[in-house]
């Protein structure tokens, strides 16, 4: 079970959360051609070793976060918010 | 090399077993090689032996990182069955099941094929309709399937679970007779024992480390027992596809890795005689029993991304969920062990067997799930690619660039996120 340290609901188990996928896709932008977007939709780094992840808190907060993750290890070195000024926007002071 | 046949087996039975030959050569490798296949997976195993077999091909090396059938071969749950519904995935898997069923006799070695029917549980009215789409198409296309109503299945099957009391309650039973399951070790030391004899070098503890490329070509593999050089070179790596592609400097895949696992119980007295597949809501299991007796199970990926050949627990709750829930009987019976496997996810659940943008080197992977029953017709296949340099018209499209054409080949309709095809 890996242990994820949720900003807002602190450290919980990983069943909690949805993982999401690569999180250093960049998409283009809307009119951007066919090449580019297959590119961001289809196409995987697929690193064997740290990359950068999304997770969604789906039975707590419901928060989208970016991990970095160990793909071998499974070792979580950071968690953070993936929308930061989010906590502010809804009225909350974290 | 003997042919093992009824008489051998009765002749070393009276001399002590002591006359047995090897299965297969432990050869140093050559210099270079016209035909360079890097995994001895049981894909691998394959291509070589169907490119000595039917293309004449001679002068084949086999480089493993491992041991043969340490890989996924051995870390499956040896289910074979042809139920696909798409063009080019149809065609594909039909012709893997043919293949396994003349495979024993072709290989001269017992892969232990039985063909115990293949029985998809199914749980409402649409999912009836659906399955009836499913397998007449299938029919149609010459393979078999038949849909089941209640009093057939609790006459094949007796143990399930039939209470109308129970979350999803079975109604009837999508079944292909044909599928079934075979010995998944047999099956990579057949396949090695038979390209073996066609000439082909197996070697083993053969790690690539690297890649040279010139001109738009591979040149030669570097690994930890020297550069080898090679005039074509496949990559059939599952699970590292994206690593050994990386290697050779050719960027991102629509591939993923992903884990999955597989458990086995303690050996029983026979209670299943048939594969057994639940999939409803969240539900995802599958079942059969091993000539051993030993109950092989397993479920639905670890839905995360990874590398590691090592299961997490809420997957093992999950199937064991799943198992007390369609077989309550096994509720008692002791897991023996479990393992997991990386899988290439592909981004439509569908393989790649394909010319890469280096001329001289193919590509074979993306095999998700399905990697066991699909070995026969991938090597077959990919062989055929690598011999004529054009892909077979069933593979058409099991190109890196169908996603660019819109022609996604997504048998399952779950969209671009790999821990979806299931």
């Amino acid at each position: 079970m890996l242990r994820i340290q949720c900003p807002f609901c602190g450290e919980r188990d990983h069943s909690e959360f949805t993982y999401g996928g690569d999180g250093s896709i960049e998409y283009p932008a809307l009119d951007a051609s066919l090449e580019d977007w297959t590119e961001a939709v289809f196409m995987r780094e697929n690193i064997r070793g740290s990359q950068l992840e999304t997770w969604q808190h789906t039975s707590g907060c419901r928060s989208w976060l970016l991990v970095e993750r160990d793909t071998m290890t499974h070792e979580i070195h950071s968690v953070k918010l993936s929308h930061p000024d989010m906590g502010k926007a809804t009225g909350g002071n974290r | 090399m003997t042919r093992y046949s009824a008489w051998s087996v009765f002749w070393n039975g009276l001399t002590g077993q002591k006359n047995w030959d090897r299965a297969w050569r432990d050869p140093e490798p050559k210099k270079e090689y016209d035909v360079i296949i890097v995994g001895g997976g049981l894909h691998g195993l394959a291509t070589a032996y169907y490119l000595a077999k039917n293309h004449g091909q001679k002068n084949i090396a086999i480089l493993e990182k491992g041991w043969l059938g340490g890989g996924n071969a051995g870390r499956n749950t040896t289910i074979v069955r042809s139920n696909y519904f798409m063009k080019g995935n149809r065609e594909f898997y039909e012709h893997s099941l043919k293949l396994w069923e003349g495979l024993s006799h072709d290989l001269n070695y017992n892969v232990m094929f039985s063909q115990r029917a293949h029985i998809s549980l199914l749980h409402s009215p649409g999912a009836r309709d659906g399955a009836a789409r499913r397998y007449n198409t299938m029919r149609l296309h010459g393979s078999d399937g038949e849909i089941w109503g209640l009093d057939k299945l609790k006459k094949e099957v007796p143990h399930l679970n039939y209470s109308p009391n129970s979350r999803f309650p079975i109604i009837g039973a999508a079944v292909q007779r044909r599928a079934g399951t075979a010995r998944h070790d047999a099956v990579a030391w057949g396949y090695a024992r038979a390209a073996d004899q066609l000439g082909v070098d197996i070697i083993q503890q053969c790690e690539v480390t690297g890649t040279t490329t010139k001109n738009g070509k591979m040149v030669s593999v570097e690994t930890n027992r020297g550069t080898i050089k090679g005039k074509k070179i496949g990559f059939a790596v599952a699970g590292n596809t994206s690593r050994v592609w990386q290697m050779a400097g050719l960027g991102k895949l629509p591939i993923e890795t992903h884990k999955l696992q597989a458990f086995v119980s303690e050996p029983l007295k026979p209670l299943l005689d048939q594969v057994v597949v639940f999939g409803v809501g969240g539900a995802h299991f599958y079942i059969s029993q091993s000539d051993k007796g030993g109950m092989v199970f397993g479920g639905d990926l670890d839905w995360y991304k990874s590398y590691a050949q090592r299961g997490n627990l809420p997957i093992v709750q999950d199937v064991a969920e799943c198992a007390t829930s369609i077989l309550p009987c096994l509720g008692r019976v002791r897991l023996l062990r479990h393992w997991s496997g990386v899988m290439d996810m592909s981004m439509d659940g569908t393989p790649f067997i394909c010319k890469t943008p280096l001329d001289n080197l193919y590509l074979n992977a993306g095999w998700n799930y399905g990697g066991f029953k699909a070995s026969p017709a991938s090597g077959w296949y990919f062989a055929d690619l690598i011999a004529n340099d054009r892909p077979h018209e069933h593979i058409a499209n099991h190109d890196l660039k169908r996603f660019e054409r819109g022609y996604n080949i997504d048998e399952r309709g779950a969209g671009p996120d790999p821990k979806l095809h299931g």
